[in-house]
């Protein structure tokens, strides 16, 4: 895990149904949310199952953290502060391999080096001492 | 259900086209396109019963506007979806009218995203203007630098990868809008652009170029909507609402293919109820925030095969002087990438679908030969993410 200096990026809003997700990224793990009574995956993190609509049955299960590259864009401008410095930048939509697609930046390679398909892991970026943010880069050869 | 269609009609429209208003409020701009608009269908404020008003700026916007306009009406929607926002307003508005709740009512949006200098495509956290993100879905999304441009280039370089589609296809979408744009004298951008320009130019959020993303300007507009009963005594031919559809689309809990828009499951109750096919539409008003934003409009309203969109955009059909046979007109007033798109657009494609259906253009270029239908489609929000499409299709006589 990599800590970031002088974090200036956004960081999220943490409530009773997403806390268990940011509580585990804080550790190094990608934990995501499985219903018992329809046994379907749901990402993002809810209060409830999003398919069958049980409110009682939730249970988080740590991901592979691995996945693919479902599409991405390089971004070349974003005048926010936090964003700026950082273009070109690879945002992502990531496939995991329990089959849920969730947004995310591609890192730890040239951007112009991404394609659709490519298979890639978790990594973890420490913002603060709460806060630990999940990206995903290529899957080490 | 009850039949809807013919059950309303728009009666009167009014552009204000400013494409730069810094000195005006928002609220002046919807009072003066209201009062125009109603003096365009020989109405009057006594005659408003329903107010139908989108925002991103301003709070409340049904109850501030009806106290700018110091009026009282007795049906209020400030549904709020995006740019699609009042597609979503004239089927509400059908709705009230044929359940006997109101007989007229107006719908009017105005933005200063302009002179304000809001980065509507490329802000990253903020995009809507909030200092705290809120638990779900932003606390997921934000932190990775989304922008509105970057969700749309997302789906565009899908497309490519899945359909070979290619940014030149893409291009031809912008190279059509300029072509209208020089035919409309308020349009914001009037100079012919060529594919060659469009693929050469910068690159925002690959593989979008500059040109493939819509435009930033002021303004605002107002649609009357009246019952058949009112709409005869109306001073222009009326221009019914035939069919209409909504829709809403987002990720599904992580499952759902992103490829397939809003516009798949508005279009069909909307062909439905107005008893039509595709292949009816004389011309057709497609949101166009962006290129790709058309391309995947036009394949799931179901104008060609998912894939086919960008060979369907290609050799000229979109420009109203093609040859082709099976051309189709769209944003005759130059679109969102060349004309104006002040924040929300979906105003637009109401007023000028309704210009084309009263033959406003005759004996010029713009005029698209003897429409007798023409449809609507709004999206809002962001493909690859949240988003909303409202279908309209709307005839004359």
């Amino acid at each position: 895990m990599t800590t970031r200096q002088e974090w200036n990026k956004p960081l999220p809003t943490v409530v009773g149904e997403t806390r268990p997700y940011w509580e585990s990224c804080r550790r190094g793990e990608l934990l995501i949310q499985r219903c018992d009574k329809c046994n379907e995956y749901q990402f993002y993190p809810r209060g409830i199952c999003a398919n069958c609509w049980s409110d009682d049955s939730i249970r988080w299960v740590q991901a592979s953290g691995k996945g693919m590259v479902w599409t991405y864009t390089v971004t070349y401008q974003n005048r926010t502060p936090g964003f700026a410095e950082d273009v070109p930048y690879v945002l992502a939509v990531v496939e995991l391999e329990e089959g849920v697609k969730m947004f995310t930046n591609i890192v730890d390679c040239n951007p112009r080096e991404v394609t659709i398909g490519m298979p890639v892991e978790v990594t973890f970026v420490r913002a603060n001492d709460q806060i630990t943010v999940p990206y995903f880069k290529p899957v080490s050869q | 259900m009850v039949d809807l269609k013919h059950g309303a009609a728009i009666v009167g429209i009014h552009e204000h086209v400013t494409r730069y208003a810094p000195d005006k409020s928002e609220l002046q701009i919807q009072g003066e396109s209201v009062i125009k608009a109603l003096a365009d269908a020989g109405l009057s404020k006594q005659d408003v019963g329903g107010l139908f008003t989108a925002s991103s700026s301003i709070r409340n916007s049904g109850m501030n506007l009806a106290d700018y306009l110091n009026m009282y009406p007795r049906y209020v929607d400030n549904t709020t979806v995006g740019g699609g926002s009042f597609e979503f307003h004239l089927s509400h508005a059908l709705t009230a009218i044929a359940a006997g709740r109101i007989d007229v009512a107006v719908i009017t949006y105005s933005s200063l995203a302009r002179s304000g200098g809001v980065s509507v495509g490329t802000g990253g956290v903020g995009r809507y203007g909030h200092p705290r993100l809120d638990p779900s879905p932003d606390s997921f999304e934000e932190l990775y630098g989304l922008t509105t441009v970057g969700l749309y280039a997302m789906i565009a370089q899908r497309h490519m990868h899945l359909y070979g589609t290619t940014s030149e296809q893409l291009a031809e979408v912008a190279v059509a809008m300029r072509k209208h744009a020089s035919m409309n004298p308020e349009a914001l951008f009037r100079d012919p652009v060529t594919v060659e320009d469009i693929v050469n130019s910068r690159m925002i959020s690959s593989p979008l170029h500059l040109p493939d993303c819509c435009v930033i300007t002021d303004g605002g507009g107002a649609v009357v909507v009246a019952s058949p009963e009112v709409a005869r005594n109306c001073r222009h031919t009326p221009v019914w609402v035939l069919g209409v559809g909504e829709a809403i689309a987002h990720q599904g809990a992580g499952k759902r293919d992103l490829m397939y828009i809003a516009a798949k499951q508005s279009h069909e109750p909307a062909f439905a109820m107005a008893g039509v096919t595709q292949k009816d539409i004389d011309m057709a008003m497609i949101y166009d925030s962006f290129t790709i934003t058309v391309v995947e409009t036009l394949e799931d309203l179901g104008f060609c095969e998912k894939g086919e969109g960008g060979q369907f955009v290609s050799g000229g059909r979109l420009q109203v002087d093609s040859e082709m046979s099976d051309k189709l007109p769209i944003n005759t007033d130059g679109g969102g990438l060349s004309s104006n798109h002040p924040g929300m657009r979906g105003i637009f494609l109401l007023l000028e679908a309704t210009r084309q259906l009263r033959h406003q253009f005759e004996g010029t270029p713009r005029q698209v030969p003897n429409c007798q239908v023409a449809l609507c489609h709004g999206t809002g929000g962001s493909l690859g993410a949240r988003h909303s499409g409202g279908t309209a299709i709307l005839g004359r006589d």
